[in-house]
């Protein structure tokens, strides 16, 4: 049983981002990349199904340019077999990612696709519901718990209003959630083995999928910045300003 | 062409948030000329739903598609019954809230309508341009959907009030088709909130407990101010991960979005991730032992402090 993760470099999430000047966009020069969270945990979830026997073989993919294998190594690091880079330097936006994952499972035939449920730059929350439709699989979204046996997976997801368990025949779609599981550091003798696995390097146009962009954007500015604050030196003064200059209690 | 809002509910109760989304839908209405809004519930035995939203001011028609297979709410059989819809009569715009519920269905329907849909948006600038926060919320992105086809969005509670609810309603109309479950799909369970509990996304007044609580039974003293001020309980991702309380109670990035007119930050440090989902909030306070605490960045008051000392007084003196 074979387990596709797609995942997707993106700004550290220890990056708080600045607005361009200009309007144009999201600095990005000389900021921190890393793989994104829910995707670390995503390749951190199938390789424990390895580990567990419930698959065989973990193949991770980006799409991107090609910085991106430094991710997908790092993927490989943590334990996955084989990687895949669309390579690109077009922004992608979710419905053409999940067209081109469509396009990867048709050739891989996964039993199971496990996504992050978000990047934590777009914060979208798309790609994975998308991938599930365009395959008329299946979805659990926002997993915090995973088990896979007799053809099934169930997935317990955290909702608005707690938890619920879901039971879904495979081939199915898996977003994860934080409280997933907790991704393994990469050590230095798995990055050296790393290097030794596969790295297939594939272009858009191999894959035959229309990804022209259906959005654009025409400002990125700020948020309104807050008024500074004041420190208030006893609990009775913070009450009388909530009270009489607030106004809020 | 009109607007299709998909309501949020637990086959008995209309969710709040439902009404916040109606909100967007008739700002989008007010641009594009007027254009009509109608609600789809889908659900089991949801009469008492579809009641309620046709009470909700701005909404012309209510559709009601109520099956056994529609009652868990499952993705799956919803945006085929959604598919459905949209066959039977054209929309503009496709709106659902930005909620566990919404998130988890309206992408599946946009792939299937073959559109780019547009999450978590926080204002309308016309029928074809929405803002949205990106990054955690330190960016705001203007965008415009240039494909043509039906426009699907979800929308973020905090940037529109909810729409009243008046005492006249709108019609309700019974879909002619419902569609089929998927076989092998099963609801299992789940583990919800008692409803007792002030929805955090809804509430005017929010007090929040994060790691500096340091004992899952300190939130007892968190509880108790919530309850002088009415508020409603959330907490840090650190809360929640060390087991102080359940995930439902999650403020931040990838948990609940809030902007209420207090939000008391307690014990919190005021990671990125967290400020995401409070920024907007009227008036911020803090109360840290940490006076270099992130949280200070953004409150309008802040307390440095022993939160454990402080809860009580502060508790004591409303």
């Amino acid at each position: 049983m074979k387990v596709l993760v797609p995942i997707k470099r993106v700004v550290d999430f220890t990056v708080k981002v600045r607005v361009k000047p200009d309007g144009s966009g999201v600095d990005l020069d000389n900021v921190k990349m890393s793989m994104n969270p829910f995707d670390e945990i995503a390749v951190e979830e199938a390789i424990r199904l390895k580990e567990r026997g419930a698959t065989t073989e973990v193949v991770v993919v980006s799409m991107g340019s090609a910085a991106c294998q430094e991710t997908l190594r790092t993927a490989l690091a943590m334990g996955a077999d084989r990687a895949i880079l669309v390579e690109t330097n077009v922004n992608l936006e979710p419905l053409a990612v999940a067209k081109l994952l469509k396009q990867i499972v048709l050739k891989e035939d996964p039993q199971l696709v496990i996504l992050g449920k978000q990047a934590i730059d777009d914060d979208s929350n798309q790609t994975g519901q998308m991938l599930a439709a365009l395959l008329n699989w299946p979805q659990g979204t926002f997993a915090s718990k995973l088990e896979i046996s007799g053809g099934k997976a169930t997935v317990t997801r955290e909702i608005d209003g707690g938890l619920e368990t879901l039971e879904l025949p495979l081939p199915a779609v898996i977003t994860t959630d934080l409280r997933l599981n907790e991704p393994r550091y990469t050590t230095l003798p798995n990055i050296i083995k790393a290097k030794k696995r596969p790295l297939d390097i594939l272009k858009v146009s191999d894959l035959g999928t229309d990804v022209a962009p259906r959005l654009k954007t025409l400002q990125v500015e700020a948020p309104r910045p807050r008024k500074a604050g004041i420190r208030v030196a006893t609990v009775e003064e913070l009450v009388t300003k909530l009270r009489e200059e607030a106004k809020v209690i | 062409m009109a607007i299709l809002v998909l309501a949020e509910h637990d086959n008995v109760i209309l969710k709040p948030a439902t009404r916040n989304t109606v909100a967007a839908a008739r700002k989008i209405s007010e641009k594009a000329g007027g254009s009509e809004i109608q609600v789809l519930v889908m659900g089991e035995a949801a009469r008492t739903v579809a009641e309620a939203s046709a009470l909700l001011e701005g909404v012309s028609k209510v559709w009601l598609a109520d099956a056994q297979q529609l009652g868990a709410h499952t993705a799956e059989v919803l945006s085929a019954q959604v598919l459905l819809q949209l066959e039977t009569e054209q929309y503009s715009h496709l709106l659902a809230p930005a909620t566990t519920f919404g998130k988890n269905l309206l992408p599946r329907v946009a792939a299937l309508l073959d559109v780019q849909q547009i999450s978590g948006i926080v204002d309308v600038l016309s029928p074809t341009t929405f803002v949205r926060p990106i990054y955690a919320g330190n960016a705001l992105a203007t965008i415009e959907s240039i494909g043509g086809a039906v426009i699907v969005l979800t929308v973020l509670s905090t940037g529109f009030d909810a729409t009243p609810v008046t005492d006249k309603s709108a019609p309700i109309e019974a879909v002619k088709q419902i569609a089929n479950q998927t076989p092998g799909i099963r609801l299992v369970g789940r583990q919800l909130a008692s409803c007792e509990k002030i929805e955090l996304t809804a509430a005017r007044v929010v007090v929040s407990g994060g790691r500096g609580l340091q004992k899952a039974e300190n939130f007892k003293l968190l509880e108790a101010l919530a309850a002088k001020l009415n508020a409603a309980v959330g907490a840090s991702r650190a809360a929640v991960d060390a087991g102080y309380v359940p995930n439902d109670y999650q403020v931040g990035q990838t948990g609940k979005i809030v902007a209420p007119d207090l939000y008391i930050a307690v014990g919190i440090s005021g990671a990125i991730q967290h400020l995401a989902g409070m920024r907007d909030s009227k008036v911020i306070v803090a109360i840290n032992k940490d006076p270099d605490a992130p949280i200070f960045q953004v409150a309008d008051y802040g307390l440095v402090g022993d939160a454990l000392e402080i809860l009580p007084q502060l508790t004591a003196q409303l």
